[in-house]
């Protein structure tokens, strides 16, 4: 009630304001005369009498403002601060521009990077309390985390007491059969449970039933919303069709929603039901299926673990053969889905973080220098009658109209630098990380952006109050324009600057210690000659080609399809990977002749024609490649790389004719007849582990990769290449047409490495334009402080190459100062990014020496400028100015 | 003489409202009537009465009118309203309370 009539009142004086002020006038000026008329009549001289009676009163200005605000709304006042403001800035585009644009540039970093790392590390995994759900995997030592097999599952998800529900997913190439031929699609093959685990429903139709996996059942599928939409418009009647995939009827029984998504399946079109056992799941020690377990409640992680693992332990006893070995793990699904990425966007986000940073600082002392010049300013308007409140919140006000301007300009740019990013990354690296499905602007990042702005505002209003507070307001009106005030200014900017040049040091050595380690990584010895090769890879189906002959035959006739095209010069085929695919496809093998206690030797494995090794220009190190001869009619051979010979050989021993077997199913004798050097299979920051290459034609398939290398770009000789494989069969589907180069520069760890080192290199280039313009404004000021003083040394005949050094050592000092202390936090730095390096230290001394050296001679040329102009100086016309 | 004092933070409103409960003054009025009823110890920056009155009479405590004085010349002059007069009794004896405890702990001492 009390604030209502409050309001009115104010509101009726708001519109007679006018009135208001010359009744106040006049009320006041009432007063000075009766005074004055008291003292006359008490005998003071009229003049005195004025002057007391003026004294008496007080400050009529600051009085009136005071009764002004009594009587005056919140916003006026407010108004009247922004109206200032902007035409403060207005009068200083320079400074404007600047500040905004630099603001702009740190909070656009910092806002699309905190996208990012909102999207993968913050927003929670779209499932039913997702924090319940975990990764479980059985472990061995060259597998910390890998498939399980589908006995073990079984067992796995009988006997634990931890999971209300343990379900499998494995990834899946489908053949898809349509009427223009045959294509692959990528699919998803899971347990019954899977959504259900998940806490998924799908949008349209049903679930997948219990017992629904088994091989009993017909066979069933879901769609991806984007198949659904893609493959068949979106229409409702999709529900009961059938689609043949890899040659077997599945009806669909429903679509996933939209918004669904699993980045460990790599984004699937084909959702199907287990249907278990195949081969593979029919033993034990074939481990191909990845798990998910939801928590029981008032389960840990570690209990999980200790849970599975005494399961594991259990197996090991009662399947000696196939698990001896078969440890257990549990992570936390988040930590299995963005784990490998945490530390890349962390870091990244420290970087954009620091160039923020620089650029608050950059702001702070350029508003610093414009208080200084505002000093005499600010002492009238405060002498006047401006309450100190009130000057602090003027500039508090031009803090906010300048933050407000680089904050929205820093937004719309940080939306185009997201889509930019996003669109940047490519498609296959996309569906690893569906996760940034829905990436864009929410509330988490307008939280985001709005603290970094109420952060930057607070210092760029307490900097210059402070600043301002240190010496009194009488001070300014007194003090001449060039004075101690400019002293205590340059230490304050000094140690700003070098606080930017230490950040700046920071950035570019993290840039330069990624660029070495991507430098090192695609320099990594990949034990082939990675130019003008063409890849492919080749889902033929299993009832056309599946028996082994057939198979045979049918690499034989795209061997020689292939190589009839223009500029090829030689074709091989590799099953179950080529370079780069990663060292996923392994086997058990013991040395024949050597005790052998049932350990698992466990070991990638590939089957190559007889040309793949010298397709790829490999090397052959000791012994032969296989050749056409090399048939079940044989011996069973094998070839092995350096890796293999030196961990299971002795140096003096010949790898060459040595004797291998399978476990647990015993095979006959494999002989060794050739070593090659270690070949990348996997990716480039792994060492090559021991692989084992056995001959296609004792161990053929369908399904393979071929790898072409051409005299000429082997780019255009890929659509050529699938030209010749559909000529040969249409219902062979070809997928992955890449080259080699292309491989390996957007395998997961060179793109990882390559769009940090990008990045970084972006920030850091940056922060030392931004330091640059830093120690620059502060030598430039320094040496318009010192005008006279420089003057008063020149005048006398001190030679300008003196003043040209007492300047340039002012800002050596500083860069010195500055490159010292960065060195010391880039060490610290890099120390805490260590497991993104490869193949360099954090201690890097050619890196940090050639950030030293760049960042002096950015810094040189920076105060070379001001420093000339020192020098140039013409000491008569400075002392006559003053 | 003697030495002025500076007035307690908060109490020049309470002031201005007893000197108009005596009877209606202009703001010179007030000023003269606090420095002669307190023998000239206490001096208020005399300009300060003015964002004060402004303060009581939106609070709706005094209300305003222009008159003439004596010498027929135009004043505001401050009238006490009845919101005022009990505003003016509970800030007294809140100020009799504190004065009383203050006293008590000098006693002490």
């Amino acid at each position: 009630m009390d604030s209502l009539l409050l309001f009115f009142r104010k509101l009726a004086i708001f519109f007679r304001r006018e009135k208001f002020s010359s009744e106040m006038e006049e009320e006041m000026a009432f007063h000075r005369e009766q005074q004055e008329k008291a003292l006359l009549s008490d005998g003071v001289a009229p003049e005195s009498a004025r002057y007391t009676a003026k004294r008496h009163f007080g400050n009529a200005t600051q009085l009136k403002e005071q009764a002004h605000e009594v009587v005056s709304f919140r916003f006026e006042t407010v108004l009247q601060d922004f109206r200032f403001a902007f035409r403060q800035l207005r009068k200083n585009p320079g400074f404007t521009f600047t500040a905004i644009g630099m603001l702009a540039l740190g909070i656009c970093a910092s806002v699309a990077i905190f996208a990012f790392v909102d999207a993968a590390l913050i927003k929670p995994l779209p499932y039913r309390d997702p924090t319940r759900l975990a990764g479980v995997f059985e472990s061995i030592p060259e597998c910390p985390q890998c498939p399980l097999s589908y006995p073990d599952y079984l067992d796995w998800k009988r006997l634990n007491t931890v999971f209300t529900s343990l379900d499998v997913y494995q990834r899946n190439g489908f053949l898809l059969s349509t009427p223009e031929g045959a294509q692959t699609a990528r699919g998803l093959r899971v347990s019954d449970g899977f959504l259900r685990t998940l806490g998924i429903t799908p949008l349209l139709g049903r679930d997948f039933y219990p017992g629904e996996d088994l091989s009993s059942a017909q066979p069933t599928v879901l769609l991806s919303y984007a198949a659904w939409q893609q493959r068949y418009g979106g229409k409702e009647d999709v529900l009961g069709q059938t689609v043949i995939l890899d040659g077997v009827q599945h009806t669909i029984i429903g679509v996933l929603p939209r918004e669904f998504q699993f980045a460990p399946a790599r984004s699937p079109e084909f959702w199907a039901a287990l249907h278990a056992p195949n081969s593979c799941e029919l033993r034990r020690s074939c481990h191909g299926l990845m798990a998910i377990g939801r928590l029981k409640d008032g389960i840990s992680i570690q209990t999980a673990l200790a849970d599975t693992k005494s399961i594991a332990a259990q197996l090991e006893i009662q399947y000696p053969d196939s698990n001896r070995g078969q440890g257990a793990a549990v992570a936390p699904l988040t930590e299995v889905i963005v784990g490998d990425i945490r530390p890349i966007l962390l870091v990244l986000l420290g970087g954009a973080g620091l160039l923020l940073l620089i650029a608050c600082v950059n702001v702070t002392s350029l508003l610093l220098v414009r208080s200084e010049g505002r000093r005499r300013e600010i002492a009238v308007r405060g002498a006047l009658g401006a309450s100190s409140a009130r000057l602090v919140r003027q500039f508090a006000t031009e803090g906010l109209v300048l933050v407000a301007a680089g904050g929205s300009m820093g937004i719309i740019l940080a939306s185009w630098l997201m889509r930019l990013l996003t669109r940047l990354i490519p498609t296959d690296m996309m569906a690893n990380m569906s996760f940034l499905q829905d990436f864009g602007f929410n509330l988490r990042l307008g939280a985001f952006a709005f603290a970094i702005a109420i952060l930057c505002m607070a210092l760029f209003s307490v900097v210059p109050t402070w600043r301002l507070s240190l010496s009194s307001l009488r001070g300014g009106l007194v003090e001449a324009t060039r004075g101690s005030s400019g002293n205590s200014w340059r230490r304050l900017g000094s140690n700003l600057v070098v606080m930017e040049i230490a950040i700046a040091m920071v950035l570019l050595v993290g840039a330069g210690l990624l660029g070495k380690s991507l430098y090192r990584l695609l320099h990594v010895n990949l034990g082939f000659q990675p130019d003008h090769l063409a890849t492919l890879a080749i889902d033929a189906p299993d009832a056309v080609y599946g028996k082994d002959e057939l198979s045979i035959a049918l690499a034989r006739r795209v061997i020689s399809e292939i190589e009839k095209l223009p500029a090829v010069q030689s074709v091989g085929i590799s099953c179950l990977g080529i370079p780069m695919d990663g060292n996923g496809n392994t086997t058990w093998f013991r040395v024949i002749g050597r005790p052998w206690y049932g350990e698992h030797n466990d070991t990638p494995q590939r089957d190559v024609s007889p040309t793949y090794f010298s397709t790829l220009h490999a090397k052959l190190i000791r012994g032969r490649y296989f050749n056409e001869n090399d048939d079940t009619s044989k011996p069973n051979f094998a070839i092995v790389n350096q890796a293999f010979a030196r961990k299971y050989f002795s140096r003096d021993e010949d790898a060459i004719g040595k004797q291998l077997s399978f476990v647990p199913v015993a095979t006959k004798p494999i002989e060794i007849v050739g070593v090659v050097e270690d070949i990348k299979e996997g990716p480039l920051d792994i060492p090559t582990p021991p692989v084992l290459y056995f001959p296609l034609n004792q161990n053929p398939s369908d399904s393979f990769t071929v790898v072409a290398r051409t005299s000429q770009s082997e780019a255009s000789l890929l659509p050529a290449m699938v030209a010749a494989i559909h000529q040969i069969d249409r219902n062979i589907a070809v997928h992955d047409e890449i080259t080699m180069t292309e491989r390996i520069n957007t395998s997961q760890t060179a793109y990882l490495h390559h769009s940090s080192a990008w990045l970084v290199g972006g920030f850091a280039i940056m922060a030392l334009l931004l330091s640059a313009i830093g120690l620059y404004g502060v030598v430039a000021y320094s040496v318009s402080q010192r005008t006279r003083e420089l003057g008063i040394r020149l005048a006398p005949g001190a030679q300008p190459r003196a003043v040209y050094q007492l300047v340039m050592k002012e800002a050596g000092l500083l860069a010195a100062g500055g490159i010292a202390i960065g060195l010391a936090c880039a060490v610290a730095a890099a120390t805490l990014m260590h497991s993104l390096l490869f193949g360099v230290r954090s201690w890097d001394v050619s890196t940090l020496a050639a950030v030293a050296v760049v960042l002096g001679a950015s810094a040189l040329l920076a105060s070379y400028v001001p420093a000339r102009r020192a020098a140039s100086l013409d000491p008569v016309d400075v002392l006559r100015s003053e | 003489m003697p030495k002025k004092a500076d007035l307690l933070p908060g109490t020049l409103d309470m002031l201005i409202l007893r000197t108009l409960k005596r009877a209606p003054q202009h703001g010179y009025g007030i000023a003269l009537s606090i420095k002669h009823l307190s023998d000239d110890v206490l001096t208020v920056e005399e300009g300060s009465l003015y964002p004060a009155l402004q303060r009581l009479l939106l609070r709706g405590w005094v209300k305003a009118e222009w008159k003439k004085t004596e010498t027929n010349r135009r004043a505001r002059f401050y009238t006490l309203t009845p919101a005022g007069r009990k505003q003016l009794g509970a800030e007294l004896s809140q100020f009799e309370q504190m004065i009383a405890a203050i006293g008590r702990v000098l006693q002490d001492a």
